[in-house]
């Protein structure tokens, strides 16, 4: 259905984190403009970041969050080559992952 | 069958309260529980209920340790970019609200021990109201909040 772009960049020490996940971030609280039927709710409940396989940050999400979310983190640590994973799980049951590689 | 489900069901709602009806409620859709998803928080409707469901309590102390960034004008209320930082130290837990949306939690970050006080995301508003930025670290909590204008709302159809 969609991808996720990771970018993870080492800088003194320092690991940031951009990434891009593709997702229709409905509330659920719209209305289609042509039916005026409520479109239902599907949005990103949780957004799991591990580094070397470990939980860096988790987040809980509501459709408060843009559609197309845009989320960046920053950790201590984080060698060159060390690999990122993203994944998310929205409010049907629908997962996503995807792996970078930490460059500098 | 529909049996089977209702002594589930009892048994669940009888053995431990709440812990009880909602173990009942993940039975019947177990896709829509998520371990460290706060339903009660992002359902609620008010700032002070949301913040009471997500910290356990409805005050925190402001604190301008806690840099927020956002525009001062937001010209599209879909599409509004927050950075969030704070200069204090052990901090666990990192969310964002829009106080005047319906539901004003909009994301909740849950830090790791390597993970530096630091979240940016983008959200939505419906319309002009305050940011806030609610920062735990350890048992303190901690906000500070900044206005963002919105011209065109973001959560209407």
């Amino acid at each position: 259905m969609s991808d996720i772009k990771i970018r993870a960049k080492s800088k003194n020490g320092v690991t940031t984190v951009k990434c891009l996940m593709s997702h229709p971030m409905e509330t659920g609280l719209r209305k289609d403009s042509k039916s005026g039927e409520l479109i239902p709710a599907h949005f990103i409940q949780e957004v799991v970041c591990k580094a070397k396989g470990e939980v860096v940050m988790t987040a809980s999400w509501s459709g408060g969050v843009s559609k197309n979310p845009y989320l960046s983190f920053k950790f201590a640590g984080g060698a060159e080559g060390d690999p990122v994973e993203i994944t998310w799980t929205d409010n049907r049951g629908q997962t996503q992952s995807a792996t970078t590689t930490i460059s500098s | 069958m529909i049996d089977a489900k209702r002594r589930i069901l009892l048994k669940g709602s009888l053995s431990a309260g709440s812990i009880g009806v909602a173990v009942s409620a993940g039975l019947l859709s177990p896709r829509l529980v998520l371990a460290d998803w706060n339903e009660a928080a992002f359902k609620a409707k008010e700032m002070p209920e949301a913040l009471s469901a997500l910290v356990g309590s409805e005050s925190a102390e402001r604190d301008g340790r806690i840099h927020i960034k956002a525009p001062d004008i937001a010209e599209n209320g879909a599409v509004v970019p927050v950075t969030v930082e704070a200069e204090i130290d052990g901090v666990t837990s990192i969310a964002i609200f829009a106080e005047k949306n319906q539901t004003p939690l909009i994301a909740a970050f849950e830090l790791g021990p390597n993970a530096m006080p630091f979240a940016s995301t983008r959200i939505k508003m419906a319309e002009t109201a305050d940011v806030t930025a609610v920062v735990k670290a350890g048992d303190q909590v901690f906000r500070n909040s900044r206005t963002v204008k919105v011209t065109i709302g973001g959560c209407g159809g």
